[in-house]
């Protein structure tokens, strides 16, 4: 079986691929990305928290005009997963106006960015309608 | 006027656009003279100069402009705070006009930006392998822009807006250019802006889409500018002539915040908070409330960003700003006119130059200069900047009544 990594390290994969957060032992804030201290509390002890897969789109742009590479256009959106805010493409669902509204139900869900010439398989992450 | 006031006491902005036969120093220096010029003091008289370019942050840009406009030794404060750059320069330079560390102080900004394009969005990074291999702070293993959510400034400001219609409803696609149609109505006045055209809605909404619900004509327009402004306090004014004295601002409140945490700032850069609390402050350092306002320059880098910061200023109940802006007071026959210089939809957005002529565009009414687009009777004025990372800036100005 091919090797896979996580488009970013917040995504876990496997059967149930959920993301997971640096969580603050003190006041509890979530962090995405590696944290020298709590940007709330200044803590500096943190554990992991899975984070709901299930969510609520509450704000979302989609991208006409983007940098070189980016294929557009896109919907990128903010989720509210059971209070935690993540960042998010909107995928299987066509980028329109009509097809995507504020407040609509998402679920995670993964899928190929790629093979490297290892043959590992980057698997990425974004919201589809649920 | 009180000894430890700070006052405003010449200020000027070369035309925004493209000038490509000049470059930033030659734009900051014509800002420069021109604001040492409206004072009626030589750079003799200056004892610090913070300058301003994000563009060409590190390359020591208020040395660069002192061989042009005076060599004089004073202390340089080289400042970058993203679109908050201009007001940063300012406020450095008042802050140590109230300190006592110097009796005047010139603030400069100067951008050079036509023709840049989008900005924000990183794209694709050349890489020297083919293997995945994570790095960065979120371990990541390919460009996250554009496959996990949007680093593009228009794309990042649309979030803001429609954030703020998913927590109280009524934003829409119209809404938005609407704010775009009041703005570019205003510029058609103000013979500085970068652009003076006039759009219908229908035009503002059929243009080139770039991050729904931002269409070309809902961005700030990257141009080429320079503003600057000389300070000094009540002390040093008392000592000038009735004239300096008469055409003098006084600087009721000067703010300068940063985002502080708040839950999902990690994944949408937020714009109220911050901005909320310098109002709070700036308010209360000047005494005057939202409702004593005769103009409010704002940071429209984009259409949606204008909505939320007429709640962000407390110029509306919160929550109200749909209702605030669709009852007509925003525009400059309306209650509360904001934007009256086309904002930085028309006007442009030289970066650095921003946050210094919102000020220039304030002092110009409460001076009573301000020719065809002139605010009738304007007293005080608010004018406010958002660099995204973030810091806000916000200024009160009141006119002397000298």
């Amino acid at each position: 079986m091919p090797q896979q990594i996580p488009h970013v390290a917040y995504l876990e994969l496997g059967d149930s691929p959920h993301l997971v957060a640096n969580e603050c032992t003190t006041c509890g804030a979530r962090y995405f990305d590696r944290r020298n201290a709590c940007a709330k509390c200044f803590n500096n002890d943190f554990k992991k928290a899975a984070i709901s897969p299930d969510g609520i789109l509450k704000s979302f742009t989609i991208v006409a005009f983007a940098a070189p590479g980016v294929p557009v256009p896109f919907v990128a959106g903010i989720i509210d997963c059971n209070g935690t805010s993540v960042r998010g493409n909107i995928v299987d669902c066509d980028p329109t106006p009509e097809k995507v509204s504020l407040g609509m139900k998402v679920r995670l869900t993964t899928f190929s960015l790629g093979t490297d010439e290892d043959g590992t398989e980057a698997i990425g992450f974004g919201f589809a309608p649920a | 006027m009180a000894s430890d006031d700070i006052w405003i006491l010449g200020i000027a902005m070369t035309k925004f656009g493209k000038h490509s036969d000049k470059d930033i120093v030659d734009l900051g220096s014509q800002a420069a003279i021109a604001a040492l010029a409206d004072a009626g003091v030589t750079m003799a008289d200056i004892g610090i100069l913070a300058a301003g370019n994000l563009m060409g942050a590190g390359a020591g840009f208020g040395q660069q402009l002192q061989k042009q406009i005076g060599q004089t030794g004073i202390p340089v404060f080289n400042v970058a705070n993203a679109c908050a750059t201009g007001a940063t320069a300012l406020r450095t330079a008042i802050m140590a006009v109230k300190a006592g560390e110097a009796r005047m102080g010139l603030a400069v900004g100067a951008e050079k930006l036509s023709g840049a394009g989008l900005l924000g969005g990183g794209g694709t990074s050349k890489k020297s392998s083919n293997t995945f291999e994570p790095s960065g702070r979120f371990g990541s293993v390919l460009p996250t822009d554009g496959r996990i959510g949007t680093d593009t400034m228009p794309g990042t400001f649309a979030q803001i807006g429609m954030e703020y219609g998913h927590k109280y409803g009524g934003v829409s696609f119209e809404l938005f250019a609407r704010i775009s149609e009041k703005n570019h109505a205003h510029s058609v006045l103000n013979p500085m802006a970068a652009y003076q055209k006039r759009f219908t809605l229908d035009e503002i909404m059929n243009d080139m889409m770039i991050a729904y619900p931002n269409t070309r004509p809902m961005c700030s327009a990257n141009c080429d500018g320079a503003a600057a402004a000389v300070v000094t306090s009540g002390e040093v004014l008392r000592t000038l002539s009735k004239e300096q004295q008469r055409r003098a601002i006084k600087v009721s409140a000067s703010v300068l915040t940063s985002d502080p945490y708040q839950e999902a700032c990690q994944v949408l850069p937020d714009v109220n908070t911050l901005t909320r609390n310098a109002a709070i402050i700036a308010y209360e350092q000047a005494g005057v409330s939202p409702s004593d306002l005769d103009l409010v320059e704002l940071h429209d880098c984009f259409a949606t960003a204008e909505l939320v910061h007429y709640d962000n200023l407390m110029l509306c109940p919160e929550g109200g700003a749909v209702d605030f802006f669709m009852s007509g007071a925003t525009w400059r026959d309306g209650s509360t006119p904001v934007n009256v210089s086309g904002g930085l939809e028309s006007k442009g957005h030289p970066i650095a130059a921003t946050g210094i002529a919102n000020i220039w565009e304030v002092c110009h009414h409460l001076r009573n200069e301000a020719g065809d687009r002139q605010i009738k009777d304007a007293k005080v004025g608010l004018a406010h900047v958002i660099g995204l990372g973030s810091a806000c800036g916000i200024h009160i100005l009141e006119r002397s009544g000298l």
